[in-house]
């Protein structure tokens, strides 16, 4: 089966300094896992997003989104393959909860009967009832509704990877843990690659089926979560004794 | 004479010279608006001609009214189209400054968001840039407008129609009622061009 998204050796240097922010990275996404990338601030995470669907332009290494080398597409078209979910959500807050979800369809051409019925699947998916949400307005919504809508909209064209980033990060603790635990049950289902970032380690081991460490622009570890709880790599410590403070700091 | 009897004795004069100053407002807003907001919007994606660009029009905007008018008839001679051209130049800065203004303050997570997920350059800025940044920009079409109308009466003073007709007269003649009679309808021209754009500014910029 074709990987949903193979990443080979990809760098990235900021083009005013050459200052490295990512360096040869690599991984592979199945169709149906989640890669979690897990780092602290600053570590290259979000850039190794970014160079996926070519927000950035690599400075070296290959991608290949379902098979197909990201370089040889046009960005745009690249990009409405890939599902893109950010914190900020950034619905558009002149359309409708439907208008959003429905964009990159009617961007694509979808006839509208076609659009209307992907919306509303999608809104039931992602646990909004559609005759309540449809014609509602960002500004209407709440926090954790917002981001199901987001979640909707990244969907909606159906595309074979999804990249997310820290996308329930700014939610309160109540509705973060709700999202977390939908988004854990729509994985199974959904049966995409996702590519999920996140310095919550918590969120990580709960919602990867592989954690990537990222750190200084470097993937440190690449493992599952069991390999990852039981890893002597010093920031895996690091990050596991912040959910665990261990054995000696319970005295 | 008092203001009624004079217009109703010279209606077809007032109506002449109403449609004048109506005319030089609309042509030179219009050719503004059609150069300031692609100007304005060029402007989002070339950061580097903003402080030029701006610098140059803030500097028509700061040169008195007649001086700029002096400084265009050795290019122009006299005329309606040496008023407009100073129109035009008085009214370039608002709707550049604005356009500009008005995308530049669209929240970033919704351009990164909409980039994101796929859409060009031009989809974004019809789709979303330019609706979310309506209100804006005809804020600054609506200041451009009610300026122009100012300025128009001075055009006047180079031949160039007018309401101003009626004042540049009645000054020179030291008549009261004359002057009135120019600078009323000029004064509720500006106030009806401020209360219909303010309805449209209104009506386009979306509710939150």
């Amino acid at each position: 089966m074709t990987a949903a998204v193979d990443v080979r050796g990809l760098a990235y240097a900021l083009p005013g300094d050459g200052r490295t922010l990512v360096q040869n990275v690599s991984f592979t996404v199945g169709p149906g896992e989640t890669l979690v990338l897990l780092g602290r601030s600053g570590s290259g995470k979000t850039t190794t997003l970014k160079l996926i669907n070519r927000l950035l332009e690599p400075t070296a290494g290959e991608v290949l989104v379902a098979g197909e080398p990201a370089a040889a597409l046009e960005p745009t078209r690249l990009r409405r393959r890939i599902g893109y979910v950010i914190q900020e959500v950034g619905l558009f807050p002149h359309f409708t909860v439907a208008q959003n979800i429905g964009l990159v369809p009617r961007l694509e051409g979808w006839p509208a009967d076609r659009i209307a019925a992907r919306v509303r699947e999608l809104l039931a998916l992602v646990g909004l009832d559609p005759a309540a949400f449809l014609t509602r307005y960002p500004h209407q919504l709440s926090g954790g509704q917002r981001q199901r809508v987001g979640v909707a909209r990244a969907l909606a064209a159906d595309p074979p990877l999804l990249l997310l980033d820290e996308p329930f990060g700014a939610l309160d603790p109540i509705t973060r843990v709700e999202l977390q635990r939908e988004f854990r049950g729509l994985e199974g289902r959904l049966g995409k690659g996702m590519v999920f970032v996140t310095h919550d380690v918590r969120e990580g081991l709960l919602l990867g089926t592989r954690i990537g460490l990222m750190h200084e622009g470097r993937l440190l570890f690449l493992g599952t979560p069991e390999e990852f709880r039981g890893s002597t790599q010093p920031e895996a410590v690091a990050f596991m004794s912040a959910v665990d403070p261990g054995p000696a700091a319970r005295g | 004479m008092n203001l009624l009897s004079f217009y109703s004795r010279n209606s077809a004069e007032l109506l002449g010279l109403t449609w004048q100053h109506v005319y030089l407002v609309v042509v030179s807003t219009g050719a503004a608006i059609v150069v300031g907001v692609p100007l304005g919007i060029a402007l989002t994606r070339r950061p580097a001609w903003r402080a030029p660009v701006l610098g140059l029009a803030n500097v028509f905007q700061t040169i008195p009214s007649l001086a700029l008018l002096g400084f265009l008839i050795p290019f122009f001679g006299i005329g309606a189209w040496t008023a407009i051209t100073a129109l035009i130049l008085y009214a370039l800065l608002p709707i550049i400054r604005n356009t500009y203004t008005g995308i530049a303050g669209v929240d970033p997570a919704v351009r990164e968001a909409g980039r994101g997920m796929g859409m060009t350059d031009g989809e974004l800025l019809r789709l979303v840039e330019l609706p979310l940044a309506a209100g804006v920009i005809l804020a600054g079409i609506r200041v451009a407008t009610v300026v122009s109308v100012g300025v128009a009466t001075i055009g006047a003073a180079i031949g160039a129609g007018g309401l101003g007709v009626y004042i540049f007269r009645g000054v020179a003649t030291v008549d009261d009622t004359l002057i009135m009679a120019g600078a009323l309808p000029a004064a509720l021209l500006a106030l009806a061009a401020d209360a219909v754009l303010g309805i449209a500014q209104r009506r386009l910029a979306w509710q939150r």
